[in-house]
């Protein structure tokens, strides 16, 4: 099956900051992709240049098979977007805003109505379609856009954040639809999102970058398997690292006030001689490695200076101020 | 085809707003209603010129600058939708930028002559009657004058980024675009320096083809007013055009 996307050597940077560096993913036809990092890492600036709404310094990507610096109007033909920052018109009603997305796709006419009605219904915007997006919620804004973005079925489909203030149950039901496009349409998925859980159950790969760099690539499992077996934490009192390192199995040892963190291969084996070099252990819990472990792990604990871009609520708030 | 529902889209949408907002069309009809009636009416009750009251022969002049200032000003709403991210979603569709540009300017120049004809339904208020066809003459003077200042408007709109500077840079334009146009005064006995700059001004001869179609007074002949006008909309049209192919 082929690439429905190809990086080259893609870059961009500002003054400078080099927001994307040297980037080179391939992107298979159907595959739902994710691209995790910390705030500012360089997310949204790939995005936007694979969307051609920004002009990379170095280097360029194929869409679709089409070069986003050569031709941007058959990448864009092909692609849809749900853009990290709110970007449905307040002064027209939801449907209004579908209405005139599928006039600049060019969403026949005659299925026009029912791909409208079909989007409204999955992300349950049916009863509000005719009211001011500017009475929307935070989150009704979030599901029109999705709602919009899937409305002309491109063949890429790129989602910045997708559920970012949805409710549980809208996630679930978005999710739903992701994977069924996905599968169906053969849609090919690029997603952003610092919801792990989002990533691990959608994504068949993930990238985690980090100051515009890849630093891993892989299928979700395989990077968990990488983290090198589950998380054993012990409620307890100060203990010696040195006594935990020397148990077979362990392979990392975080050491803090009042608890203790190791990674254990074949934990239940271990478990005795665990307990045997802690303090006094109040509670142990032990889970298989989660994606929110391969994250930290890679880019370590700390929040950076860099804040990126504001969250959706302060966006409305300021959309609304601005008006 | 594809492009012309798309361009018919973007109409519809500075159409929908337009009518969503009224403040804008009362606000910007409130202005010339204050010219008109009180400066005026104020003035007209001693002044005479050309034999003709002041308020009547200012009034073509007013209706000229109504769409001059609401056609420049369209251009500021470009920069609040690129700030409310909004503007992302039609520069990220497959449209071409000339398609864009149409669709704001005709959204643009509707606004506009909304106002102008609500302007000129309010001649018999001034004592001012149009027949049919200077009414529809009218309209095409106010339509080309329309067109040039709406791209106008829109080229610094997308070359701006904050409001606040769009706003300095178009009171440096507007206000001395209509101060020269001899709205206000006739031009037939202006010192040299000020008439050479009333000519070079394309305003002064949208006031000028008005008043022969509203008052039946004028400096110039109408096929004249209408050449200057048409060359004025057509270089800033296509100036427009490739401003928007570049933007961003
Ligand atoms: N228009 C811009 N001008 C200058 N710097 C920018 C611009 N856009 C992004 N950057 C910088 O580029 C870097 C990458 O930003 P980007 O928005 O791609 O991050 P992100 O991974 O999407 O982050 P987040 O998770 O916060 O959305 C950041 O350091 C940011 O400050
Ligand atoms: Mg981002």
């Amino acid at each position: 099956m082929g690439n429905a996307i190809e990086t080259f050597e893609l870059t961009k940077r500002f003054k400078n900051i080099m927001a994307v560096d040297h980037l080179n993913i391939k992107i298979k036809q159907g595959e739902i992709f994710g691209l995790l990092g910390p705030n500012g890492a360089g997310k949204t600036t790939t995005i936007s240049m694979l969307c051609t709404i920004l002009r990379p310094t170095e280097g360029t990507a194929t869409v679709n098979g089409f070069d986003i610096l050569k031709e941007p109007d058959e990448v864009r033909k092909s692609i849809g977007i749900v853009f990290q920052q709110p970007s449905v018109d307040d002064i027209l009603t939801g449907r209004e805003n579908l209405v005139l997305h599928a006039m600049w796709y060019g969403v026949p006419k005659a299925i026009r109505r029912e791909r409208i009605d079909e989007v409204l219904k999955l992300v349950g915007l049916e009863s509000r379609q005719n009211s001011l997006v500017k009475t929307y919620s935070g989150g009704m804004r979030r599901r029109l856009e999705l709602a919009r973005g899937l409305l002309h079925l491109p063949k890429v489909l790129f989602l910045d954040e997708p559920t970012l203030g949805l409710d549980p149950q809208t996630r679930e039901v978005i999710w739903e639809y992701i994977e069924q496009m996905s599968r169906s349409r053969d849609m090919t998925i690029v997603l952003t999102t610092h919801y792990m859980e989002e990533a691990d159950r959608l994504c068949n790969r993930i990238a985690i970058i980090d100051q515009g760099k890849i630093i891993v690539m892989d299928t979700p499992e395989a990077l968990k398997a990488a983290v090198g077996g589950d998380m054993v934490c012990l409620r307890t009192t100060p203990a010696d690292p040195e006594r935990f390192r020397k148990i077979e199995g362990v392979s990392k040892v975080e050491v803090q006030e009042d608890y203790v963190v190791l990674t254990v291969r074949n934990s239940g084996e271990r478990l005795q001689e665990i307990l045997a070099a802690s303090g006094k252990v109040e509670s142990v819990q032990i889970r298989p490695a989660s994606l929110d472990d391969v994250f930290i792990s890679y880019t370590g604990k700390e929040i950076r200076p860099e804040t990126g871009e504001g969250g959706i609520a302060q966006r409305i708030m300021r959309q609304r101020t601005l008006r | 085809m594809r492009q012309a529902e798309a361009v018919y889209a973007l109409w519809f949408r500075e159409f929908k707003v337009f009518t969503r907002e009224r403040s804008r069309i009362v606000t910007s009809i409130f202005t010339p209603l204050l010219w008109i009636f009180v400066f005026g009416g104020g003035l007209g009750s001693t002044v005479n010129i050309e034999g003709i009251n002041y308020q009547v022969y200012i009034y073509p002049g007013i209706v000229a600058m109504s769409v001059l200032f609401s056609s420049v000003f369209y251009g500021v709403y470009i920069i609040w939708d690129r700030k409310i991210d909004i503007l992302k979603e039609v520069l990220v569709a497959p449209l071409s930028r000339y398609s864009v540009f149409v669709g704001k300017v005709l959204g643009g120049c509707t606004d506009s002559m909304i106002q102008a004809i609500v302007m000129l339904l309010i001649s018999f208020a001034v004592g001012v009657y149009l027949s049919p066809l200077s009414f529809l003459l009218a309209i095409l003077i106010l339509f080309l004058l329309s067109l040039s200042l709406v791209s106008t408007g829109l080229i610094i709109g997308s070359l701006m980024e904050s409001p606040e500077g769009f706003n300095m840079v178009v009171s440096f334009l507007v206000f001395p675009l209509f101060f020269f146009s001899g709205a206000l005064y006739p031009l037939n006995n202006l010192p040299m320096w000020l008439s050479a700059i009333t000519y070079m001004d394309p305003v002064t001869y949208g006031v000028d083809g008005l008043r022969t179609a509203t008052i039946g007074v004028s400096q110039f002949p109408l096929h004249i007013d209408l050449a200057v006008l048409a060359v004025f909309a057509a270089v800033m049209f296509t100036m427009g055009t490739k401003t928007f192919e570049r933007m961003k």
